[in-house]
């Protein structure tokens, strides 16, 4: 008999969640968001080559396509928003293929919503009253803004905005950290990777939200550059307890620029011999068209329901995690 | 030996790194939701004892290292050497004080142990959990002392000092605890 029949989340875990879907959809209703549904099997899927997908075969005798389960709903929803939505939301899971630990499971729920007319700053007052809110019985410390240059900094010493190779290589070897050399070389956006999720994640957001915005150029495939300084681009991270909750945009509407956005990656993705993939024609189209300005986020439900709960391993939140489903 | 790449990493896996025999104690996935992908591993040298962290890029891999545990009967030192033989086979490893290490002081003509073996060459010795050992040299016990409060060092046959209460005399024999090196009882003979 196996023993793994059962949930690896206890009873209280699933009214908790329960609870907390039906707070974010108060939250969105009272603000006049529409909730959306988007398919989660498509025929394309984004060209990013830091996120894995799984494919499934669909028969529709006598042909046979490859579709895509969704890494994100992002391009979906941004054709709804082209076609005239409105402000929009949607809960619903999402695919990486490869991604197992103790924060990551992979197939898991997002929390995905759009703005129209928002800019970054005025998302970020959003995405602080809905994690406050839901935090409200136990409540978190003030909320901190910070940009990414000044939290990347304060914790190591470094601009994270300007590679200065000697410099990054002389605090690896001081920081006890020497194979950041070798893995890194002379990529500044795999150096900010390392040294941030090493170094500078960890510290932020003590019992408290903790968004970081004004991510380096290098770091951002959908997010607009910053209209006053060219090196860093409209993106935010949120963070609590050293956690990394979700991912935010003032998103890039201009279908010239994403074009070649994509190409970039595409390329990427073929001298990595990373599985091909192709551009979602439909999404450009979509932009083309005439995406209206607007801020979008994205929030990992699990993830926010370990802190809520004092979880420490998503495995804690999760009805069935993926050795068990 | 086999390869294993960083999502087969796990605790217990014995792999080579710079050279040298290690073993895994824990893997954390970390990945940020736009970003590459790491694996930050804490991992003991088998040589040194010594533990660290690494961290790999996910996808990277290491060599398996050839490296098994085998229970051994300690046979004796020859004063260069010890030597010690696996009971099934009777085949016979020598190794010296080097790799020996701390464990000698617990180690006594035909005892038990387990030889860590690295490309069928001893690694590492440990010894029993708990070992029994005569008492060769301790001051006399003050009469009526049945608390083992305080205590006093006693010398064993195999060179251990340890702390006895101070009712345990000379040439008795006690068990010790070797992971602490602590006194456990008298042994009734």
């Amino acid at each position: 008999m196996v023993q793994d029949w059962r949930p690896s989340c206890a009873i209280e875990l699933l009214q908790l969640r329960a609870r907390m879907l039906a707070e974010i959809r108060r939250f969105f209703a009272d603000r006049a968001v529409l909730e959306v549904e988007t398919p989660l099997l498509s025929h394309s899927i984004g060209t990013d080559p830091q996120l894995e997908f799984f494919t499934a075969e669909y028969r529709l005798l006598p042909v046979r396509q490859t579709l895509f389960l969704q890494t994100s709903p992002e391009f979906a929803m941004k054709r709804l928003l082209a076609a005239g939505s409105g402000c929009i939301y949607q809960i619903g899971k999402a695919f990486r293929n490869g991604e197992s630990g103790r924060f990551h499971n992979p197939e898991f729920t997002m929390l995905e919503w759009y703005r129209v007319g928002f800019s970054l700053p005025q998302l970020m007052d959003e995405i602080a009253g809905l994690i406050n809110h839901l935090f409200r019985a136990q409540p978190l410390q003030e909320t901190q803004r910070v940009s990414y240059q000044d939290a990347f900094f304060s914790h190591t010493g470094l601009d994270p905005l300007v590679f200065s190779y000697p410099d990054y290589c002389a605090y690896a070897r001081q920081s006890e950290l020497p194979e950041a050399v070798t893995i890194c070389g002379h990529d500044h956006a795999l150096w900010l990777d390392f040294l941030f999720s090493h170094k500078v994640q960890l510290h932020l957001g003590n019992n408290a939200l903790c968004m970081v915005y004004g991510y380096p150029a290098c770091q951002s495939s959908l997010a607009r550059i910053n209209e006053h300084n060219a090196l860093i681009t409209d993106r935010v991270e949120v963070f609590i307890n050293g956690v990394e909750l979700g991912n935010g945009y003032h998103e890039l509407t201009d279908a010239d620029e994403q074009n070649k956005r994509f190409d970039k990656e595409l390329a990427v993705r073929q001298q990595q011999k990373l599985p091909v993939t192709v551009k979602d024609q439909r999404l450009l189209a979509a932009l083309a068209s005439g995406l209206p300005h607007c801020s979008g986020m994205a929030i990992g439900l699990d993830r926010l329901l370990m802190l809520l709960s004092g979880s420490s391993a998503i495995d804690e939140v999760l009805s069935f995690p993926i050795h068990r489903a | 030996m086999a390869i294993y790449s960083t999502s087969e990493f796990k605790a217990g896996l014995k792999v080579m790194l710079d050279n040298d025999p290690c073993a895994i104690i824990e893997n954390e996935f970390v990945k940020p939701g736009k970003g590459q992908a790491f694996n930050r591993v804490k991992i003991r040298n088998l040589k040194t004892g010594r533990v660290m962290e690494r961290t790999f890029k996910s996808g990277e891999s290491l060599e398996g290292a050839d490296v098994v545990d085998v229970e051994m009967q300690y046979l004796y030192n020859d004063g260069q050497f010890r030597h010690f033989m696996v009971p099934d086979t009777f085949e016979q490893y020598q190794t010296d004080e080097k790799v020996v290490g701390d464990a000698g002081k617990w180690l006594k003509d035909q005892d038990s142990c387990t030889v860590t073996l690295w490309n069928d060459a001893p690694l590492a010795i440990s010894p029993a959990n708990f070992v029994e050992l005569t008492i060769v040299e301790t001051d006399p016990g003050v009469r009526g002392d049945t608390s083992g409060g305080g205590g006093k060092p006693a010398t064993l046959d195999t060179g251990a000092v340890v702390r006895v209460p101070l009712f345990v005399q000379q040439g008795e024999m006690i068990k010790v605890d070797t992971r602490t090196g602590e006194y456990v009882s008298r042994v009734k003979e």
